[in-house]
This record gives C-alpha cells, structure tokens and sequence, in this order.
C-alpha cells in the first residue's frame, strides 16, 4: 500500500522532484516552473493523507530499508508532526506558486537553481518533520539551512552580507546542536529518539546530559532566532529576494521550534530542572524576552521587510513561551501559533513582495495609496493584521487566549501580562503600517513613483 | 584565469598521473565496505584529479574535457541514482532503501543488500564529483562574467 | 585538587578538542577579515567532529571487520571499535563541504562587489 510508505513520501517526492529539475531545465526550461508547483501540491496532499492517517490510526512509525529500531533509521509521524508537515507543505506550495512572476521577471535568479533550491528546502524540511532519531534531523536540518543560505545570497547586493552572516551563525548553532547529539550519544549510546526516551531518566543527575542539553537547546535556539540569539534573522528577511523570504520565513523558525519540543518533550521528557538549573524557566521567559524585544525593535522600523522580521523574532517568543510553560493550554497555544504565525507571515510576506513588485520599494513610505492601487492585498494585509494582533475571529486571537490561560494557570501573571504586552505592541506596528497603506490622502506629498 | 604551468615537469606528470588516480578513486568507491572508503572518498578523489587538470593544464584544457553544463546533470543523475534506488526498494515491496527485496539479477538476502550498496556508492560518488569539480569551475572564472 | 587535576589528565584529548573548538570561535569572533572567520568556522567544526570520533575509540580495540574466515566465531562487540560515529562523521564532513562550498561562493560574490574581505570597510560600502 503506498499508503504505508507516507512518512518517507513526504521528504522523498521533493527531493526527487529537486534532483529532475536541472534535467528538465536543461531539456526544455518551460517545464521547470509547472513541475515545482505540482511537486509542492503533491507533497501539500501527502501531508494532508498523513494527517488523515495518524488521526484515525495513530502514530505512524517507519523503518527505512527495513530494518528496526533502534539500528535502523526510523521515521515517526504523529500528531503534532503531521500537523507541522501539513502547515509547511502548504504554506511552501503556496509559495512555490507565487514565485513565478518573481522568477519569470528575473528578481529570484534563474529558475532552475531557485526551484530545484526551494524543492531540495522543502524536502529537507519534510525530513526534520518525520526524524524520528537525532542524527537524521541534524542532517535534514543543516541540508535546508544550506538551501536557504543559497536561496538567501541569490539577492546579490546587501543579502550577500546578510548570507554571510546566517552562514556564520547558523553553522555555529547546527554545529551546537551536533555536539549536544554527541554527548547524548556517549551518555546512552544510541541515537534512536524512542530508544532515548526510555533510557535517560535513570541517567538524569548526569552533568553529561546537562551540558547535552545545554548544547540543544542553545544550537536549536540559535536556528529558531530566539532573542538573543536571533542576530542573523532581520538581515536575512530584509535583502533576500521577496520570493526568497515569502518561502522561508512562514517555516524556517517554526520547524525549529518544532524540533525543540520534539528534543525537549519526546525526548528529555519535560524535564522542570536539570541539575538545579531551570530549564523550561529559562526557555519561558526567554520568549517573554523575545515578545518584547521583538515587538519594540519592529515599531521603530521604516522598512515593511524588516518591520516584519522584527516581528517574527516577537511571534517566535510566543512560541518558545509556550514550549516554557509546558502546561496543556500553553502547549496548545503554542502548537496553534505554528500554524497561526506561518499563515500570518506567509500572507503578510507575500504582501510585501507584491508592494516590492508593483509599487517600487519596500519602505513603508512605498505603501501610500495602496488601498487604491492593490485594493485586494490591502485586505489581505489587514486581516492578517487583525490576527497578529490578537483580534477575534481572526486565528491569532486563539492562540494568544490559549497562552494567556497556560500562563495564568501556571500562577505567572508576569508572563501573562507579557503576552497582553505584546498584542498591544503587535497593534502599534501593524497600525503603523496599516496607516501607511490606507490612511494616506493623496494630496500629501509622496514619492514621486506614483 | 589558470593558465597553463610554466613548468614542463609539472605538466608532464600531470598528465601521467590523472589516469592513475581516477583509477585510484574507482579502486576507492569499489571497496568501500571492507576497508576504508566508499562513494563520497572515491567522488573527492575523482574530482580532485579534474581539479588537478584545471590547476595545472589551464582552465581552458579543463573546459574542453568536462563541459561545465554537463557537470550539473552528472551531479543531479548520480544523487537520482542514489533516489531512484531508494524508491526502488519502495516501489518492490520493501521500506524505502531497502536493498534486501531487489531481487533483480537473481542475487539474494545480503548479496542484494551488498549490490544495492554499491549501487548506490556508485551514485554518491558520480554526484559529488561532478558538485565539487563544478565548484571548482565556477570558482576559477574570478575575473571574467558569469558568475 | 589532587583528584581534579587527576580527572582532568586523564581526559586530555577532550582539553585539546576545546582548544581547537575555541580557536576556531576566536577566528569567526575576533578577526575582521570574512575568510578568516570562514576558516574559523571550519576548525570549528572539524574539532566537533574530532570530539565524535574520539567516541569511537577503545583502548586495544581493533577494526570493526570480520574476515570471512572467521565468519561463523563469536564477535565480542568490546573488542571491536565503534564504527557509527565514524559514519556518522561521514555525513557532517560532507555537509561541511557543502556548507564550505555556499560560503565560498558567497564570498566570490562580495569580493567581487566589494573588492575587499575586510568585514568593516564592507559595511562602511553599504
């Protein structure tokens, strides 16, 4: 039954589909753009059957080439993965199809190298969906780092400095990673995450698995851009091509977090304190930190990109504030985020790179008259807005109410109040740039682009 | 630009010693299960002897054996190899990678896992030995267009 | 104290792979020049491989082979050395080549745009 074989379908047909494009371009380069596509919706299906799937039999478990646990390779699918799977799927679908104009005009590089990158970006995301042991997502992660670094550095110009940088420090964070797999490895002996799971509670006074998890959780931290360690990520929005950042900003950060919860959740399980240090403390309140930071550097950007940079550092606090607080709701809440933030981000992205093409820049003094000129996307803008700042219906609203109860329920009404703080920041921002976009008369003086 | 070496001593050995090291680098992807080696080594070693070519011969001798557009599709044919293998042993019965069911010349059990292996070994090397030479091309034309 | 300096001896390759590990981060921190902090990057990461190698070693171990005659013996699994952190290392040096050969690219194209290496006549440029 192919059926069986989903979790591997998942990171394969993308793969595959991003090693047959260099051949397709070279046969005949129309084909490249339709193929993505469809690649991408095939995967956005798959992950949809998986979803399917898991709901209705549970979790699914994979042997590659046939052999067990924990000596083979072993992929897990269960209900949060397949809930990732299908946000990136989608969002990353989407984002394939709306990278045409951009590749067709000559904005993302040549389309051959741009889809078969985006492809191999989001087979490799797929493959850190699905790991089921440590090893194998220390690979799928660096291979998609390496795909946006390129997918990055095709901006020319300032991205070439913005690459380097998230070259630098994204190594130093896989490399973090690596050495915290490592330690776990000379602590137990095995990689397997299940296998992991079973054996490190009688091992936990070890000062191994501290300095293990510090290594994780700083390298994993580093990857998600979790104030302070988020210094490569506004650049690296900004200059990228606004193809580029419409496919990886929705999902970089958020398939990390997710690697985080599977590290600490799956395989730690929860642990309140190693060794005397706080260790989910810590984590909560550094997403506290990265609330705010994140939502006061973003209000004083003049540029759209980077204003919404900052404010993903801001969504991502929520997200690792969740994790911290480790207590169903907030849990709850900040699974729902994922989604939130991708679809939130993904639309707002998709916005700017529209603005960039048809109005001429990205700043924000660009976005007069845009409620006249792209009526639709001003709409599309506005919504998204209303849910990033927490307004109901809007999804945000959700995921922010479900926080708001973890915290109170696990007696921080500091962090609560944080979160409070960071809808009314969110609110400043996005108002800011609403304003720019549907309040300008047009007998105010502008830039003479229009 | 490379040009060619000034030396003839240095181009004379060149020349004699590329065949031996391709060579070396087939020897090297054949044996990597018993001693060390494999598709990765014997794909370094292999571009390293076209490298060896452009830095010493000039990068003009260079682009008339390897045609830097072919490098792409070789990189991309060996790593589909590798794929395509994989979903293979999907396609017959087994999990993804798994050699045991590919029963196709008639070889069983472990001698299918050791074909498949090498097989995809094979892959590996034919993918990284045209990504690093292409790398190498692209890097060497510092100077001119086309980048 | 005595017994603090005797753990710390007796563990004196782990010593060794910090100081490169910390060489390496020294070069990406401190120098000016981006190759320099690219080549820092990557004594960085050959020491985390070198630390996972150092797993894999046994005191008196041998090579994790059976020859074929003695196909049918007893393998004692002590006697042999670990070989997954070797495999294991395989794949991070491929993908240290892979993020090697991004990195240079990268770098080809700011000294073309640039004309320099150095990191801080760079950012005055931009």
């Amino acid at each position: 039954m192919l059926l069986d074989h989903l979790p591997a379908l998942l990171a394969v047909v993308p793969l595959v589909a991003a090693l047959a494009l260099p051949l397709a371009g070279a046969v005949r380069p129309r084909l490249v753009y339709p193929l993505a596509v469809g690649a991408g919706a095939v995967t956005a299906v798959l992950s949809l059957l998986t979803l399917e799937r898991v709901l209705t039999r549970g979790v699914m478990r994979y042997h590659v080439g046939g052999w067990p646990p924990p000596w083979g390779i072993e992929l897990v699918v269960d209900h949060l993965s397949a809930f990732v799977a299908v946000t990136v799927s989608g969002l990353a679908a989407l984002a394939l199809l709306y990278a045409g104009p951009a590749v067709r005009s000559g904005t993302a590089g040549s389309p051959a190298p741009f889809f078969g990158l985006s492809l191999l970006y989001l087979a490799s995301l797929m493959g850190i969906v699905v790991a089921g042991d440590l090893f194998n997502l220390f690979v799928f992660l660096e291979v998609a780092s390496i795909a946006s670094y390129a997918l990055v550095a095709s901006g020319g110009g300032r991205a070439l400095m913005a690459a380097f940088r998230y070259i630098l420090l994204g190594t130093v964070g896989a490399s973090f990673y690596l050495l915290g797999v490592g330690h776990l490895y000379l602590l137990t002996g095995t990689l397997n995450m299940a296998d992991l799971s079973q054996r490190l509670p009688e091992l936990a006074a070890s000062r191994v698995l501290l300095v293990a998890v510090g290594f994780l959780v700083i390298g994993l931290g580093i990857k998600m851009a979790l104030v302070p360690l988020h210094g490569w990520l506004p650049d690296a929005y900004t200059y990228a091509p606004p193809a580029v950042t419409a496919l990886i900003a929705p999902v970089t950060t958020k398939v990390a977090a997710y690697a985080l919860a599977r590290v600490l959740f799956s395989v730690l399980g929860a642990p309140a304190a190693l060794a005397g240090i706080p260790l989910m403390s810590v984590l909560a309140w550094a997403g506290g930190a990265a609330i705010l930071v994140g939502g006061v550097l973003a209000i004083r950007q003049n540029d759209l990109r980077r204003l919404l940079a900052y404010s993903s550092v801001s969504q991502v606090g929520y997200i690792a504030l969740g994790i911290g607080l480790a207590n169903r709701p907030a849990l709850a809440g900040a699974y729902l985020h994922i989604l939130n933030h991708a679809m939130m981000k993904g639309c707002l992205f998709f916005a700017a790179g529209a603005v960039a093409a048809r109005l001429g820049g990205s700043a924000l003094t660009d976005l007069r008259l845009m409620h006249r000129r792209m009526p639709v996307t001003t709409a599309c803008m506005v919504v998204a807005a209303l849910s990033m700042i927490g307004i109901p219906p809007a999804g945000g609203f959700f995921s922010k109410w479900y926080l708001l109860v973890g915290a109170l329920e696990a007696g921080h009404t500091l962090l609560a109040g944080v979160i409070v703080g960071g809808g009314l920041l969110a609110a400043v921002y996005m108002f800011k740039v609403l304003e720019h976009a549907c309040l300008a008369r047009p007998d105010e003086a502008g830039p003479r682009r229009c | 630009m490379i040009r060619e070496h000034d030396s003839v001593i240095v181009t004379t050995l060149v020349r004699m010693l590329v065949p031996p090291i391709q060579l070396f680098a087939l020897y090297v992807v054949a044996h990597g299960h018993g001693s060390p080696g494999g598709g990765f080594q014997g794909g370094v070693i292999l571009a390293a002897a076209y490298i060896l070519i452009g830095l010493a011969l000039g990068r003009e001798e260079l682009e008339r054996r390897v045609r830097e557009g072919r490098l792409l599709i070789l990189g991309a044919v060996g790593v589909l190899i590798f794929a395509l293998t994989g979903v293979l042993g999907l396609v017959l019965g087994g999990n993804l990678l798994d050699y045991g069911v590919l029963s196709i010349v008639g070889v069983r059990g472990s001698a299918a896992r050791a074909l498949g292996i090498f097989v995809i070994e094979i892959g590996v090397a034919l993918g990284v030995a045209g990504a690093l030479t292409l790398i190498f091309c692209r890097l060497a034309k510092t100077g001119e267009e086309a980048l | 104290m005595t017994e603090f300096l005797a753990y710390a001896v007796e563990r004196y390759t782990y010593w060794a792979y910090v100081a490169l590990m910390l060489i390496g981060f020294y070069a990406m921190i401190a120098h000016g020049n981006l190759l320099k902090k690219l080549i820092g990057m990557n004594i960085f990461q050959t020491a985390i491989i070198l630390f996972f190698l150092s797993i894999s070693a046994k005191r008196g171990a041998t090579l994790p082979i059976i020859p074929p005659e003695a196909a049918e013996l007893v393998v004692a699994p002590p006697h042999f050395m670990n070989p997954l952190p070797h495999a294991l290392m395989l794949t991070a040096i491929v993908v240290m080549v892979g993020t090697l050969g991004v990195a240079l690219a990268v770098l080809i194209k700011i000294h073309r745009t640039y004309r320099t290496f150095e990191e801080d006549v760079i950012l005055r440029q931009m």
